[in-house]
């Protein structure tokens, strides 16, 4: 039941101070969509601008090598963090593209672990963002494999009850969510990264939601890849992990070609930089790696684990607020097992779009709709729902405020 | 409230009780479309006969604002020769994007001048536009046809 100094670290967030619509002050409850900066995430990439500023990898003047030691500096920052190898770390722009990168790779080759044809599975479950999603729907339709899906259950957990035909000799990519940003549910992914390998199938974990939140060690995971975006951490935007294991790292075809990710190139042909150089085309977003370095940086002087104890009681304190309002349905787990600091919820008579519109009135940001999880929508037969989501600068009087916020809006709408 | 400028009274009742919902079974075409930012869903049945809009049904889910624009579109197109009603319609899109400029002409656009505040709050249009461009989009394929 800690609770972290949360006055502190507002602090250090610099919108904290903006008022909002009515002069109310603001209860942002939209982390799950992006996280707020702190001032130290901002002056470290103003620092790389002002004082570091050069293309990476390129140029032998002082500020080329400040550059450069600064952006692997951040690499070795992400690689600390996740307890992975400063090489098995590929910068992206985004967590959609780490994803997308891992997709085309499978239809540029056709040998070895990447070969994909028609007969072969992919294996997601129908609680992913669309960005874990879409791109094997695509990479099934250019390879003619076939895409399969975990259900939900009615109380949003994985099923897996199918976990026996699902998983069969045939998958060769189970690509799943570590933490749903719809339901808030927390998967069990030991166990199905290991009966995923007992088939030889690659495994790829959208940790979006999980790596922000809670320690994650990709060396006791036991999947082969993880994406995730910088901006739901702290960092700025423009920033994505993809972590892989260095074999299929090696193994693995680009996908964008162009400078500083090659090794040789004459007119007719060129080859590639070992990893995660070949899969890091063009100059890459230096200020917004280095940024996302200072927000690592942050989180850990905090500690993971005292920000995930912190979201857990914000989250079993919400759960309990949230069940005394008559008319509303939580949308997803009921308890605060293996459930991070995501709840979704449907109000009687009332659509999420209008909730969404009377709590901005009091300050109140939440997400309404259906978080790119269109699927998941349609599952639970609605169209979409409000949705708050917690991070390590709320505290239990921003739930409150969402309490008082919604019974506001059904008195609004006379529900 | 600011709210208040939104969600006018006429607009709640629509909301509550909205006309021509529910698809009839006489139409010469039908379309549905959505709202991609929002999950937003409308299919609406056209049916046009001697360049008279005859009937407008329509079902849907969606928020007080589609839903009672969809209300308030269908019953003023109801009856109108179809150059009429594209006309009401211009003069609508026209108020959406005003960003709260214009109060609208109620001469011609009758209830729906009470989503004028709508203006204002520029994630909205879209919902109170998403009736009006199933209608239009019907129009055009019905005309085409
Ligand atoms: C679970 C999950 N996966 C993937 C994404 C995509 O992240 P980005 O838009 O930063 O690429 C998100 C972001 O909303 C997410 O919540």
């Amino acid at each position: 039941m800690s609770l972290l100094d949360v006055a502190a670290i507002k602090a250090d967030f610099p919108i904290f101070a903006k008022k909002m619509r009515n002069e109310a002050r603001l209860v942002y409850l939209d982390s799950g969509a992006t996280s707020q900066k702190p001032e130290q995430v901002l002056a470290a990439e103003r620092s790389f601008y002002s004082e570091h500023n050069a293309a990476v990898h390129r140029g032998s003047h002082l500020l080329a090598e400040e550059a450069s030691l600064a952006y692997e500096g951040a690499r070795e920052i992400v690689a600390r963090f996740i307890n992975g190898q400063v090489d098995e770390v590929v910068f992206t722009k985004s967590a959609t593209e780490s994803i997308n990168l891992i997709a085309y790779s499978f239809s540029n080759t056709n040998k070895g672990s990447f070969a994909l044809t028609a007969g072969d599975e992919i294996l997601v479950s129908e609680m992913e963002h669309h960005a874990n999603l879409i791109p094997w729907q695509q990479l099934a339709r250019r390879t003619g494999a076939t895409l399969k899906w975990f259900g939900t259950t009615s109380d949003g957990r994985l099923d897996l009850s199918a976990i026996d035909d699902l998983i069969s000799e045939r998958t060769k990519i189970v690509a799943i969510t570590h933490q749903s940003n719809v339901l808030g549910t927390i998967n069990p992914i030991a166990e199905i990264a290991h009966r995923a390998h007992l088939v030889g199938a690659i495994v790829v974990l959208d940790a979006c939601q999980s790596v922000p939140h809670f320690a994650v060690d990709v060396a006791d995971l036991g999947v082969d890849f993880i994406a995730f975006s910088g901006h739901k951490m702290l960092g700025p935007t423009g920033i994505g992990v993809l972590w892989g294991r260095a074999a299929l790292l090696a193994e693995m075809e680009p996908f964008l070609y162009g400078g500083s990710m090659i090794e040789s190139v004459t007119m007719e042909s060129a080859t590639w930089a070992p990893a995660p150089r070949k899969f890091e085309a063009g100059v890459p977003n230096m200020a917004q790696a280095v940024g996302l370095g200072a927000a690592i940086t942050y989180l850990e002087k905090i500690g993971m684990r005292e920000i995930h104890e912190h979201e857990s009681t914000l989250t079993a304190y919400a759960l309990a607020g949230l069940s005394t309002i008559k008319g509303l349905q939580i949308i997803g787990p009921l308890d605060a097992i293996d459930r991070g600091g995501v709840i979704s919820f449907a109000i009687d008579e009332i659509h999420p779009h209008d909730v969404g519109q009377v709590l901005d009135q009091y300050g109140i940001a939440v997400r309404t709709g259906h978080h790119c999880a269109w699927p998941l929508m349609r599952k639970f037969g609605v169209s979409g729902t409000t949705r708050a989501s917690f991070y390590l600068y709320n505290d239990l009087s921003d739930i409150d405020a969402l309490v008082d916020g919604i019974t506001a809006t059904q008195k609004y709408f006379k529900v | 409230m600011e709210l208040d400028s939104l969600y006018q009274e006429v607009i709640l009742d629509h909301y509550k009780h909205p006309l021509h919902k529910g698809l009839s079974s006489q139409m010469s075409v039908q379309v549905h479309h959505v709202n991609p930012s929002c999950g937003d869903e409308i299919t609406l049945n056209l049916l046009l006969d001697g360049g008279v809009v005859q009937d407008v049904t329509w079902d849907g889910v969606g928020c007080s604002i589609s839903q009672a624009s969809s209300s308030i579109m269908s019953d003023l197109v109801h009856g109108k020769r179809v150059e009429e009603a594209l006309t009401i319609l211009e003069s609508f899109s026209e108020l959406m994007a005003s960003k709260g400029s214009q109060q609208g002409d109620e001469a011609v656009l009758e209830d729906a001048v009470a989503l004028a505040g709508v203006s204002k709050f520029p994630a909205r249009v879209k919902c109170a536009l998403l009736g009006w461009m199933a209608f239009k989009d019907a129009v055009l394929q019905a005309e085409s046809k």
